[in-house]
């Protein structure tokens, strides 16, 4: 299953784990991404948290933890080749994976019915 | 990203194509203009490789003509207007008394008037400056503004110049740089200027606002890759090109940004005792580059400090530089701190290492006619 939150970050359901990244369309707005800074495991965060930054050529933007959670993986190749997060954003381009104590803000998360809705009214 | 939308932007006579083309467009200046098109990477790569046309009709034009013209505007800027041959344009400021930049500019030299191009946030004041600055006795000088009847395009690049050879049908070899000539561009007589501001070969071509669309047609159709601001930005940082508001203001000396060279008017304007004595005893802080090792880029506004923790600057421009493949990034710095130097750069709650070197970091093969010196 999967969540989106309405600052473009997605979690992704994996048991009790939530696989964090963000989405084609803030992928596409930013442009080419140049830089991401990303938490060492073992960093916990409340949900709506900042957990890391994402820089493109032309801006800077903040990514927010949408589920609450202890860093469990980083995906170090994103931080090597940024240029992940423009080509695979959902794939290979994912940023962390949080295990969570309170999954109660994944349901509070949107659809991905309503993100679409959400976006396509930008 | 977020634009703060104040009054109603304005459009340039390009704007229905730019949105119709996809591009992404933003709030710059008071107008709306393509940030860019595909990506800032690869329309950056296509200008310093291969050919880009940029809109830049947001800038603006004034035209000075009449018997006391030159001598007027002779006053105003610290270039050698008398030693500026028709035909020729030169990079100028208007400068204030204390010798701080109004505007940066260049002067077009046409047979019977000169084109002032000035940066688009500007228009206003320097249009003030201007009026407030026109002599008593009015009717040796003639000012207009004329933003609005050019759209100007930028086309940049190492293929830049033959391209718009074949394109108009004329050789293009004996423009020099700075040069001025006509192009004949889908049916249309454009005065250009062999200029730019991306560090590359290319003219900036001066179009009547009701034929832009169709020399643009003609351009992209004949394979100049459309470039946003975005590119524009790292192309003349990478050059180390000043932006007005960011290395230029109201305070700052052209000295101070190494820009000495430009100051060749041998007479009295404003500005002057300011600039001689700055020339004799030399400025306190000097435009440097940074050359970050990390890969955060740093952004306008950062503070920079010394080995001691002390505090010595701050980022005027900074981005990612496509080329070198690393963030750069400029500041105004103690004059004394030397290229070499290792300074540190704030990114969030971090302190980076920074290289001080001199400006610019990106200086184009010099495989292409440049004819003139500036």
């Amino acid at each position: 299953m999967i969540r989106f939150s309405s600052s473009h970050e997605y979690a992704r359901q994996e048991g009790d784990r939530f696989r964090i990244g963000i989405t084609p369309f803030a992928s596409e707005q930013l442009g080419d991404v140049v830089f991401v800074e990303l938490p060492k495991v073992g960093r916990t965060y409340a949900a709506g948290e900042e957990f890391g930054v994402v820089e493109s050529v032309k801006a800077v933007s903040s990514l927010y933890m949408p589920v609450a959670g202890t860093v469990v993986e980083v995906n170090d190749p994103v931080v090597q080749d940024p240029g992940l997060l423009n080509t695979d954003p959902m794939e290979r381009g994912w940023m962390v994976v949080i295990e969570s104590t309170d999954s109660s803000a994944f349901d509070a998360l949107l659809t991905e019915e309503a993100y679409q809705a959400e976006i396509a009214s930008h | 990203m977020t634009e703060t939308l104040a009054a109603p932007l304005r459009h340039t006579p390009l704007h229905d194509r730019h949105v119709a083309m996809g591009a992404r467009m933003v709030g710059f200046g008071g107008w709306s203009l393509p940030v860019q098109f595909t990506s800032i990477v690869t329309e950056h790569g296509a200008v310093r490789s291969g050919w880009g046309v940029f809109d830049v009709s947001h800038m603006g034009e004034f035209r000075v003509s009449g018997p006391e013209a030159r001598e007027w505007l002779a006053c105003l800027v610290p270039a050698n207007l008398e030693a500026l041959p028709v035909g020729r344009a030169v990079y100028t400021f208007f400068t204030r008394p204390t010798g701080g930049v109004v505007d940066d500019l260049i002067v077009y030299r046409f047979p019977d008037h000169f084109l002032l191009v000035v940066n688009a946030s500007n228009r206003d004041k320097d249009w003030a400056w201007l009026q407030r600055h026109l002599p008593e006795a009015l009717g040796g000088v003639h000012l207009e503004d004329v933003s609005d009847q050019w759209a100007l395009l930028a086309v940049q690049g190492p293929r830049a110049a033959a391209e718009l050879s074949r394109l108009s049908d004329q050789s293009l070899d004996q423009v020099p740089s700075f040069g001025i000539t006509t192009l004949h561009l889908a049916g249309v007589d454009c005065p250009a200027g062999r200029t730019g501001y991306t560090g590359e070969d290319g003219f900036e071509v001066l179009v009547p606002a009701d034929k832009a669309t169709s020399v643009w047609d003609v351009l992209v159709a004949e394979g100049a890759i459309p470039c946003g601001l975005g590119a524009r930005d790292t192309l003349r940082l990478e050059a180390g090109l000043p932006l007005y508001g960011h290395e230029w203001d109201d305070d700052t000396s052209p000295l101070e940004a190494g820009f000495g060279w430009a100051i060749r008017n041998p007479g009295p304007y404003l500005g002057r005792d300011a600039h001689v004595r700055q020339k004799a005893e030399g400025t306190a802080r000097r435009l440097r580059g940074l050359r970050l090792t990390e890969r955060a880029p740093a952004r306008e506004g950062y503070s920079i400090s010394d080995e001691t923790g002390t505090i010595i600057g701050k980022v005027a421009s900074g981005t990612y530089s496509p080329t070198l493949g690393h963030p750069v990034a400029t500041a105004y710095l103690p004059s004394a701190l030397e290229p070499g130097t290792v300074v540190s750069v704030r990114i969030r709650d971090r302190l980076v290492p920074a290289e001080v070197v001199a400006l610019p970091f990106y200086r184009r093969p010099s495989t292409q006619p440049t004819g003139g010196s500036r």
